[in-house]
């Protein structure tokens, strides 16, 4: 059984990927920009004690199924948000969501889906895809992130649902019941990026926001004498990871941020925000030159303090980069 | 980012060509925003090249232990698999200090037919296997 009408399409964040082809499946006339930018994707927090594999947590989105649960209440669309307890109910009710010609979005862990080359499959439990159809025992997989449709045997499907760890994501799955058509997207456009203004000013400090930006651009500094050269590498490589790999991370949400301001100029006829589009660039440029510093320093391995000072000070730069943009943007609004 | 400026830096780890490709979103030379695709870049490449060096060893650190009779194969098939002791309890459903209970030699060798199982599920591997490890006379 296939869902003939749905369109794959390569987006460059799941969330807003699998967001854009569900709705767009429903009817709904959107892009990857426009779901990013309403569901107020953008983010930074860090959390020094919350540790993967002994190494502290960094991340550059807003918490998983955040956009997609946003972009539908903004566009009226009604949707079936469900998860279980056991893993037999939840290929049930993938079975019966496919039979009713519905894709079904889900989260899932990237360590059981055999489509991605061996080195990137890690304990990630936040990744999100569609199944658009069933053949046997395959599930038709249409990921975002994929250039092209996968195939996913149901068992590993299975797994990739009920994997464990945090955050475990309960064969969470997810899919439009009601739309009310297109409707003007200025309000929803104008009250996304309010959030993100919120997020990004107004979270609890320190960890969060362009305070959490700063926050890490002070702990950096003094890696090397706290953590010793090795540790210290490691943490940075995470940094890095956190912010180009899953989920196109720091550098990429910005430009996909700035993409949005450009849509959203054209939408809301304010030019202001094509300027501002312009400078989210300057920003994610500056996050892409971090990243570039930080692999120096990483393959330097000796630990150098200046060079990790120097890490810092491009962090707390970016600090006051982003609260000086969002101040500005959350006038325009 | 502008379009020209995009790396198509292919990722080689374990020998492999691990590339991906990804969207980007980029600026023409008007400042106009479009998706381009690219294969990677050096910087993410190193992290993650490092990232795998650092599991390698582990694991290769832990097979030693083994060996040695200092841990049991649980520990290196949980370094295998990338789970960590907390990841693992969730997974087998047994309190973590149980599970550290069973990384010990001695306490591996008295577990239950069923309690190996119940591990080597979790690794996807055979029962057989979870008695040993590569390279263990």
């Amino acid at each position: 059984m296939i869902i003939e009408n749905f369109h794959h399409k390569q987006s460059a964040h799941c969330e807003s990927g699998v967001t854009l082809s569900l709705l767009q499946h429903a009817g709904i006339t959107l892009t990857e920009p426009l779901a990013f930018g309403i569901g107020a994707g953008l983010f930074f927090g860090h959390l020094p004690f919350l540790k993967v594999n002994g190494v502290p947590g960094t991340t550059f989105r807003i918490w998983p199924g955040y956009i997609f649960k946003r972009v539908c209440k903004e566009l009226g669309v009604k949707m079936k948000v469900e998860a279980f307890s056991s893993p037999e109910k939840g290929m049930a009710a993938l079975d019966a969501a496919l039979a009713a010609n519905k894709p079904v979005g889900m989260q899932s862990s990237v360590y059981y889906l055999s489509y991605f080359p061996e080195a990137w499959r890690f304990h990630f439990n936040a990744h999100n895809l569609i199944a658009y159809g069933k053949e046997g025992n395959d599930y038709l997989i249409s990921d975002p992130v994929m250039e092209n449709i996968t195939r996913l045997p149901g068992n590993e499907l299975e797994k990739a649902r009920f994997a464990k760890g945090f955050p475990a994501p309960n064969g969470k799955m997810y899919y439009p019941v009601q739309t009310l058509g297109n409707k003007d997207l200025t309000p929803a456009i104008l009250s996304g990026m309010k959030k993100t203004c919120f997020f990004m000013l107004q979270s609890p400090p320190p960890f969060f926001g362009y305070r959490g930006i700063a926050y890490l651009g002070k702990r950096i500094r003094k890696y090397p004498e706290k953590l010793g050269a090795r540790k210290a590498g490691l943490f940075i490589g995470n940094i890095i990871r956190m912010q180009e790999e899953i989920g196109t991370g720091g550098a990429g949400f910005r430009f996909l941020y700035a993409a949005f301001l450009q849509e959203a100029a054209v939408i809301t006829k304010n030019q202001a925000f094509a300027q501002m589009s312009a400078d989210m660039t300057k920003i994610g440029d500056e996050w892409r030159n971090f990243a570039f510093a930080a692999a120096r320093v990483m393959k330097d391995r000796s630990g150098n303090l200046s060079t990790y000072t120097e890490l810092g000070d491009m962090l707390i730069a970016l600090s006051v980069r982003e609260k000086d943009f969002f101040t500005r943007l959350k006038k325009l609004l | 980012m502008n379009k020209d400026e995009v790396p198509q830096d292919k990722k080689i780890i374990h020998g492999q060509d691990n590339s991906l490709v990804k969207v980007l979103y980029v600026t023409d030379n008007s400042g106009n925003y479009e998706t381009t695709k690219y294969t990677g870049w050096d910087a993410e490449n190193l992290a993650m090249s490092q990232a795998w060096e650092s599991i390698d060893e582990k694991i290769e650190q832990t097979r030693q232990q083994v060996i040695a009779g200092e841990l049991s194969p649980i520990a290196y098939y949980m370094e295998k698999s990338l789970m960590d002791l907390p990841t693992l309890a969730q997974y087998v459903g047994y309190w973590r200090f149980r599970v550290k209970r069973h990384l010990r030699m001695r306490v591996f060798r008295k577990l239950s037919a069923q309690q190996l199982e119940r591990y080597a599920s979790v690794f996807n591997i055979p029962v057989d296997q979870l008695k040993h490890i590569p390279g263990q006379p």
